[in-house]
């Protein structure tokens, strides 16, 4: 199936089989391999990306679904060669480890800080519940968010 | 300028935060083809016959295999057989042949143009199996009557291995005031690193050389493996390459019949192959952890010195072993069972056992945190017979500062001795952190309003920085436990230091730079830590017993000193100085020179182009018969390993209702010797405490009577999610150990040793009142609102 979806700002036009999942897609049709598959059940959420704005699992989404969407991946995070805020704060408040989790965490985070920018700890660990990280405890990951959100968000 | 002990922002992240990272799955190479494996459904039968005429039909399919494709390539090995057994080890092939011993063992294979085509016509074998039936329970596994898994292991029993003194401690348990005796169950564990497993291989028939790229823990490790025991090739016709690692918790250390089915399927078929796990095939095909059924007695005198402590234990093996599955339950278990304190008399006896349930072998902590849940639950239990508080009981039996080298009763480290320690220090500043009195009188008032408050003391020891190779040698491993390094200036005064460690997470890359930096007077910009590529760095063990600071880190300082003495050689060549009238200093910038002793005007900078690095490399005028470049590689085998301690207390409170367990608060205070960077300590105890407070509430591997995972996807197995802990409140004492030259002792495991059983206190604690004295993890509200009802007469509330 044909179908025509702007990554990353770029719109790319590509002919998909109808079961390809996006984060296949994103993966092994445009190389976009910054998104990770961590489970086979939804629910690590390392392949968590933007779709028209929204934080989505793309592993519970098909390809064909974004067509004519804007999708934004890790990949397309920094702008104009500066890191965006969450990935500074990330790398800053040592908020990963061995990293797999990461570009799901980050695109999940600053998801929700658009939607909530104050959040109180206990908000942000209930946003994070959609996302698993093995490494951190999620200590350093939580101060990580809270340090956005208290500089003024993204 | 020192950057050694401070919070240095990793180098590794910014290819990790931005997507450009390469992990196994993100590789392609060209002409790829992709394998898909059919796993036994069951957990016990005999494979009758498989037809793949079905599958080899399939469009796109390049070719099916099976079991009898692989005849020609060994078994894999068990190079650590601990207690003596050699003649019963059981261990996978490349792809099962006759028959299979648990559920997810791989029988057949299947190669296509891409991975949704092969994994179509795996659903396409037909597999006849004669169905057995199966045993999950160690205890139970060894009982007459129980299925037997394989006829080389009469009563499934693979091995049985003892430490301490029998005798004296049946006489100190008879003498004792009182004797606690208790069941603890030690639940299988599923590791579950974020990254599952893979394999990428490439033969090339030209040269019969094999490129694998593949989630290891332990690259040149799986070269050994693959060469001398496995294919019977040469070491130069493998390169091994870990590329990004995304997490491994040992479970990424081993050997594995997918690693053995891929490179022998790449050479087979002729192409580059890749193999990627699912997260489903990682819960049955990866090694679990854990899995040990304890009694255990304990005797005490009334003024709460323990005099005696008795473990007898059946560990679970799985139905087939694993690379060093033997030596988890027995030398990383048994020799640990004094832990912090000086019990005089101590025996354990362990049965590893065969059982119809996936592989068993090291998970973060390995058979530590075993030990550590047995002692430090035996002594709450000491302390909740005698009546006593649980911290009076720990200082009572503490092994004194003035003790060091402590070496533990009835030669339990055989030969080994605990090198440093202040528990006492690390006691009193936990207890300060938490507010242990006050705590107390809250508790008290709490439970008058009928609500559960508890707090669990867990004063841990480790065993880390593993480990001399004779010792270890005598203890059955097969190998050594040395690591290599090896440290190079190039002519720009850039250092590049390659290690056999292996980086998968631990920020290695920034901490070895740290003290090669401090060390030469370099820039962290100029030093390039590089590593899990066998071809291009010296062999090492791998990544694993938080040794790659305390084993590794030293095998770097030492190729560092050989750099400066030669720096120093080269410079006084240049000054017409004698050798030792010079020196090698870091000045106040942080700029590493050599210089004549009094003579700051005789110097010279190292690390720079036209420096001493460019004397060196260019070799223009070197003294005497000196070899050109600053280039020096150093092995370094420990002489002892090392022991980090500390406390940790949990605060918890217990609904009263449903039995549900909030952690409250949760205090770690760590001694792992001297700290390179602090912010990467503090990460690892973090993510240690986070797994080990899981084991205490939430985590659990469940098999039914037949052998099924029934906990085999992430919405089945309980990791936690962020909402479900706290943040974490750490300090750190520290106390260097002596046995290496960094005083460094290890933190990559403390968190998961120290906190299971400081949860499962704090849990008894808060009903304490009701009189209960042990529940068995994970303390799941079901199970802690059965104790409290089976406490209350039927309910208090």
């Amino acid at each position: 199936m044909k179908i025509s979806v702007n990554v990353n700002g770029c719109t790319r036009e590509s002919d998909v089989e109808a079961r390809t999942l996006l984060v296949n897609y994103l993966r092994d049709d445009l190389g976009l391999t910054g998104t990770k598959i961590g489970c086979d059940t939804s629910q690590c959420g390392a392949c968590t990306v933007h779709m028209d704005g929204k934080s989505l699992k793309a592993c519970t989404s098909l390809a064909v679904q974004a067509d004519g969407c804007e999708v934004t991946t890790i990949e397309g995070l920094a702008q104009n060669g500066d890191l965006h805020p969450m990935q500074q704060s990330f790398w800053d408040n040592h908020g990963l480890q061995c990293g797999f989790c990461t570009p799901g965490m980050i695109m999940a985070t600053t998801a929700l800080l658009a939607d909530n920018p104050n959040p109180s700890e206990d908000e942000i660990r209930h946003g994070l519940e959609g996302n698993l990280c093995r490494c951190t405890g999620y200590h350093n990951i939580v101060k990580a968010v809270a340090a956005v959100a208290q500089a003024g968000g993204d | 300028m020192a950057v050694v002990g401070k919070a240095v922002k990793r180098k590794e992240d910014p290819r990790l935060i931005t997507g450009e990272a390469r992990y196994l799955e993100d590789i392609s190479l060209p002409g790829m083809a992709h394998i898909a494996i059919l796993r036994s459904p069951h957990a016990h039968a005999n494979i009758v016959s498989i037809n793949t005429d079905r599958a080899a039909a399939v469009p796109g399919v390049v070719g099916v295999f099976t079991g009898q494709d692989f005849m020609d390539v060994n078994p894999l090995p068990c190079p650590w057989p601990a207690g003596g057994v050699d003649n019963n080890l059981n261990t996978p092939r490349a792809l099962e042949v006759e028959k299979v011993t648990h559920v997810g063992a791989g029988v057949a294979a299947v190669v296509a143009e891409d991975r949704a085509i092969a994994q179509d016509a795996v659903e396409l074998i037909d597999v006849e199996w004669e169905v057995l039936p199966a045993i999950t329970d160690a205890e139970e596994a060894t009982f007459e009557g129980a299925p037997q898994l394989h006829e080389n292991a009469p009563n499934n029993i693979c091995m049985e291995w003892d430490c301490g003194d029998q005798d004296g401690t049946d006489a100190a348990l008879s003498s004792a005031d009182v004797v606690v005796s208790q069941r603890l169950r030690n639940q299988r564990l599923i590791p579950t690193p974020m990254e599952t497993r893979g394999c990428i291989a490439q033969h090339q028939p030209a040269t019969g050389e094999y490129t694998i790229w593949m989630t290891s823990q332990a690259p040149h490790v799986h070269r050994l493996l693959f060469t001398a025991f496995i294919f019977g090739v040469p070491e130069n016709k493998v390169r091994v390459i870990s590329p990004q690692i995304g997490g491994g918790f040992g479970a990424k250390i081993f050997m594995y019949p997918e690693y053995v089915l891929t490179t022998a399927l790449s050479q087979k078929v002729g192409r580059p192959v890749k193999w990627v796990e699912t997260r489903s095939e990682n819960y049955v095909a990866t090694t679990h952890g854990r899995d040990h059924v304890t009694d255990i007695e304990v005797g005490a005198n009334r003024d709460g010195t323990i005099t005696g402590l008795k473990v007898k234990t059946f560990a679970n093996l799985g139905g087939i072993l694993s690379t060093v599955a033997p030596g988890i339950p027995t030398t990383l278990y048994g020799r640990m069972l004094s832990g912090a304190y000086t019990f005089p008399n101590i025996y354990c006896h362990v049965t590893g056992v065969y059982t119809n349930t996936g592989m068993v072998d090291a998970y973060r902590g390995a058979g530590r945190p075993e030990a550590t849940y047995v002692v430090e639950r035996a002594v709450d239990l000491v302390a909740n017979e005698l009546g006593m508080d649980p911290v009076e009981v720990r200082r009572k039996n503490f092994v004194p500062a003035d003790a060091f080298p402590y070496e533990p009763q009835d030669n339990l480290l055989n030969g080994l001795s605990y090198d440093s320690g202040n528990y006492e220090q690390a006691l009193d500043l936990a207890l300060e952190m938490t507010g242990y009195e006050d705590f107390r009188a809250e508790q008290a008032a709490a439970r008058a309003e009928g609500r559960y408050l508890g707090i669990g003391l867990s004063t841990y020891i480790e065993i880390c920085g593993i480990a001399p190779s004779a010792w270890m040698f005598g203890e059955g491993w097969g190998a050594a436990l040395w690591e290599s390094a090896n440290v190079r200036m190039h002519i720009t005064g850039d250092v590049v230091v390659t290690t056999g460690s292996q980086s998968h997470g631990q920020g290695h890359e920034t901490s070895v730079a740290q003290l090669v930096s401090d060390e030469l007077g370099i820039p962290m910009e100029q030093v390039h830590v590089q590593h899990s590529d066998t071809l291009g760095t010296p062999f090492g063990y791998g990544t694993y017993g938080s040794r790659s600071t305390a084993v590794g880190a030293v095998a770097v300082w030492r190729s560092v000193q050989r750099i400066k003495d030669k720096a120093r050689a080269i410079a006084a060549h240049e000054f017409e100085a004698d050798v030792e009238d010079v020196e090698y200093v870091v000045d106040d910038e942080g700029v590493g020179k050599v210089q004549v002793k009094g003579s700051p005007d005789q110097s010279k900078v190292v690390g720079e182009f036209m420096g001493i690095a460019t004397s060196a490399a260019g070799g223009w005028s070197l003294p005497g018969d000196m070899e050109p470049f600053l280039d020096e590689t150093s092995y370094y085998d420990p002489p002892d390993c090392t022991y980090p301690f500390g406390t940790h207390i949990c605060i918890v409170e217990v609904d009263a209702e449903t039995g549900n367990v909030d952690i409250k608060r949760y205090i770690a205070v760590d001694d792992v010797g001297k700290v390179i960077n602090p912010m990467i300590v503090d990460g690892q105890v973090h993510g240690g405490i986070a797994q080990g407070v899981a084991q205490a509430l939430w985590e659990g591997a469940q098999y039914d009577e037949n052998g099924q995972l029934v906990s085999g996807t992430l919405m089945d197995y309980a990791i936690p999610r962020a909402d479900l802990l706290p943040s974490f409140e750490l300090d750190r004492t520290e106390t260097p150990t002596p046995n290496n030259p960094l005083g460094v002792k290890g933190a990559g495991e403390t968190g998961t040793i120290a906190a299971t059983p400081a949860v499962v206190n704090a849990v008894v604690d808060a009903l304490a009142h009701l009189n209960v004295r042990h529940i068995d993890m994970p303390l799941s509200p079901s199970r802690v609102w059965e104790a409290i009802q089976s406490h209350s007469n039927g309910g208090n509330s």
